[in-house]
């Protein structure tokens, strides 16, 4: 039996490697793969406590958040094709049209 | 509607009318309506005499304008002898002074704004006589302050007429600040405005005493004297007589009605108004006396030396409101009047005289550069002669009786009165030597002009000499309602105005009154004899005696330097403490400061702010990542507490 804290450890792990990837990464990308990440080490979190308080309605959550995030890639994406068409950039330095 | 109602009415309408009409409808035809209001005005206030003179006095309130708990203000009309005669002199002049504007006034572009104000400015000196309440009177009283400004710089293009018009507004504030606070202390003292009320309650107040910055003054003598500061810049006496001679900036009927009927006599008639008030102040009547006469003789030195023929005929008018206060200073208020009332007469006919001629000089006013107008010019000689004769007080014409009566009461009124006597004689003398130098260099001699200006001389039209000849027989005849007991007369104007403005007692024998007639008489003449032998027969005197006595003549060419004086003590301080301290601190740096800064700092702020705002998703990145982290701790903080 795999103990809780492990799976705290991972998802923890995770969150981190998805949140520095976001912050330092440039290409756009990488930085939703690193969206990704944070999300599915939120969604270990949530179905490791699930299955440690044997209640359900943590991986009922995760399937949501699943969903979410599908659709969430799906809009990036889009946007990021769109993005690209305009722009022939991903790098999110050449894209500062917000700057103040 | 009542028929008094209608004497200020008339020109009221008179000026509505043309003022809104004016410009589109009436032009050239504005003449018609303002002629007639006036005509109206004059025709009922000689009916309104006629009822004065039989007995009649009449005073009810018309409109009740302001009612403030105990505070009540009325219009009201209070129509006695006194303002029966004032009511006469308005209007006649004003109205001879409207005919004689249509021909001297012809093709000006402002006709019509012309007509208007000169209705306006008759309507406010009506109401300020016909008043029965001082708030009446003040509001006549600045409406004529109004009026001049109007009319001075009615060509308003010319800078020294626009600057004349202001002067004579400024000045005027300067004496109405003290006219204004006599008003309150009345109100305050007494509880009430109307004339008949004060002079009912005004004996309570003798002997009482008010204490300013830790002097005890006399409360009588405080609130004469803050009147009187008011009749001192209406009736431009010494020190605030400056404004007077700059009026002549405006068209010349216009300094004619300002200087002989409306604007300037106001101030004699109030303080011949409040004689009950002023009676009572030994101290406030040595003032007016000696005010009057220091007045009187300054104006006429001045005179002697100038060469602008209007500015002349205006220390002329200075001088001659200095003999009303004389008069009215010791106690001969109805001799005040009287001499206001023919002087009316022969100052307009000095003025509108002085039009004529320089309406044929073609707007020259140097009498230096005139001569030999007479036989150019038969009308206006004749009639400025008589004027001339008039205001010299020679025998049998208007100015004389009443100069005359001033001067004999005058003599009979203790020390100050022999003082002021002494005086008035001098300026007798003055006058009558001044008012023959216009005649002799205008309209005696060769003509010292360009060619061009000789051959332009013509008399003036029709519309102009007719209110001269009717002015000139009113400069013979009007005084002689008032010929002296000892010259066989009754002095029907001394007893006429006695119920309102009293008669002080003289019981010296005639004989001491032939003595001052004749000292007057014999001065008069020796003036005009002067004169002529100055300016007639060895025209070289003057020029020797300005250069023997340059430092006099200098002083009196410059008027006595008080313009500079001003200029140095009221004007350049006031435009110093304008541009460097209300526009360079206040406006520039208090106010701009404030209006600009404001929106300045919420600019810098953005500013910085903007900064914020890289464009740079990681930076935001960041920013949220810290937020979060902060929130977190402070939760688990809160939470392990």
């Amino acid at each position: 039996m795999v103990p809780l804290n492990w799976y705290i450890g991972l998802s923890a792990v995770i969150f981190i490697i998805g949140m520095v990837g976001f912050i330092i990464r440039r290409n756009i990308i990488i930085m939703l793969m690193s969206v990704e990440l944070m999300l599915n080490s939120v969604n270990i979190s949530l179905v490791a406590f699930s299955h440690y308080l044997q209640d359900l309605k943590g991986q009922i959550l995760v399937f949501f958040i699943i969903a979410v995030a599908a659709a969430e890639a799906a809009v990036g994406l889009a946007i990021l094709v769109a993005l690209f068409k305009n722009k022939a950039a991903v790098h999110t330095d050449e894209i500062t049209e917000m700057k103040g | 509607m009542d028929k008094y109602l209608l004497i200020p009415l008339l020109p009221l309408i008179a000026f509505a009318i043309n003022i809104i009409f004016g410009k589109g409808i009436i032009k050239e035809r504005a003449h018609w309506i303002a002629i007639l209001a006036a005509l109206g005005s004059f025709i009922i206030s000689a009916s309104t005499l006629i009822e004065v003179l039989n007995g009649k006095i009449i005073n009810y309130d018309v409109y009740s304008w302001i009612v403030s708990g105990n505070f009540k203000v009325t219009v009201g009309f209070l129509i006695d002898q006194l303002t029966a005669i004032m009511l006469i002199v308005v209007t006649s002049v004003s109205l001879l002074v409207h005919i004689y504007s249509v021909g001297y006034m012809h093709g000006d572009p402002g006709y019509y704004r012309f007509f208007a104000y000169l209705s306006l400015f008759t309507f406010s000196m009506l109401m300020l006589v016909m008043g029965n309440n001082l708030l009446q009177l003040y509001f006549g009283w600045e409406a004529v302050g109004l009026c001049s400004y109007l009319l001075i710089g009615f060509w308003y293009e010319k800078k020294s007429a626009s600057d004349a018009g202001k002067k004579a507004f400024i000045v005027n504030r300067f004496g109405d600040f003290g006219f204004g606070l006599g008003v309150i202390m009345i109100f305050l003292m007494l509880g009430t405005l109307h004339y008949t009320d004060i002079f009912a309650k005004v004996g309570t107040l003798t002997g009482q005493t008010i204490n300013i910055l830790g002097y005890n003054v006399d409360l009588i003598t405080l609130i004469a004297l803050l009147l009187f500061c008011g009749a001192v810049g209406k009736s431009a006496q010494i020190p605030l007589h400056v404004w007077l001679p700059d009026a002549m900036e405006g068209p010349t009927p216009v300094s004619a009605l300002i200087h002989a009927a409306t604007m300037v006599t106001a101030g004699v008639f109030m303080v011949a108004r409040f004689n009950p008030l002023f009676s009572l102040s030994e101290a406030a009547m040595n003032v007016v006396a000696l005010t009057g006469a220091v007045t009187s003789l300054f104006a006429a030195t001045i005179a002697l030396v100038q060469n602008d023929i209007k500015r002349i005929v205006a220390y002329s008018t200075v001088s001659q409101l200095g003999y009303m206060f004389l008069a009215c200073g010791v106690g001969a208020y109805g001799a005040g009047i009287f001499h206001l009332y023919t002087h009316a007469y022969f100052k307009a006919l000095l003025f509108l005289g002085a039009g004529s001629v320089m309406h044929a000089m073609a707007g020259e006013l140097d009498i230096q550069k005139m001569g030999g107008l007479k036989k150019h010019m038969p009308v206006t000689y004749w009639t400025f002669l008589i004027a001339s004769l008039s205001i010299a007080g020679i025998p049998g014409l208007a100015g004389f009786f009443s100069k005359d009566e001033i001067l004999w009461l005058a003599y009979n009124h203790g020390t100050v009165g022999k003082i002021v006597w002494l005086m008035g004689t001098a300026v007798a003398a003055l006058t009558a030597f001044y008012s023959f130098r216009i005649i002799f260099l205008a309209f005696h001699g060769k003509f010292r002009g360009t060619h061009e200006q000789e051959h332009h001389l013509h008399e003036s039209p029709k519309v102009m000499t007719i209110p001269l000849i009717i002015l000139a027989i009113g400069a013979i005849s009007a005084g002689w309602v008032g010929i002296p007991a000892a010259l066989g007369g009754s002095n029907a104007i001394a007893h006429f105005f006695e119920p309102v403005l009293g008669h002080p007692h003289v019981t010296a024998a005639h004989e001491e009154e032939f003595m001052v007639m004749g000292i007057s008489v014999a001065a008069a003449i020796g003036g005009i004899f002067i004169s002529w032998i100055f300016y007639s027969l060895k025209p070289e005197i003057p020029k020797t005696l300005a250069a023997k006595f340059k430092g006099i003549y200098t002083t009196l060419w410059n008027k006595y330097y008080v313009d500079e004086l001003y200029d140095f003590i009221v004007v350049r301080p006031t435009k110093w403490i304008a541009s460097s301290i209300l526009v360079a601190v206040t406006d520039r740096k208090i106010i701009e400061g404030i209006v600009n800064g404001v929106p300045g700092a919420i600019r810098d702020f953005g500013e910085r702010l903007r900064k914020l705002q890289t464009g740079h998703l990681q930076h935001y990145a960041v920013s949220i990542a810290i937020g979060l982290f902060v929130i977190l701790t402070l939760v688990l903080i809160a939470a392990g507490r």
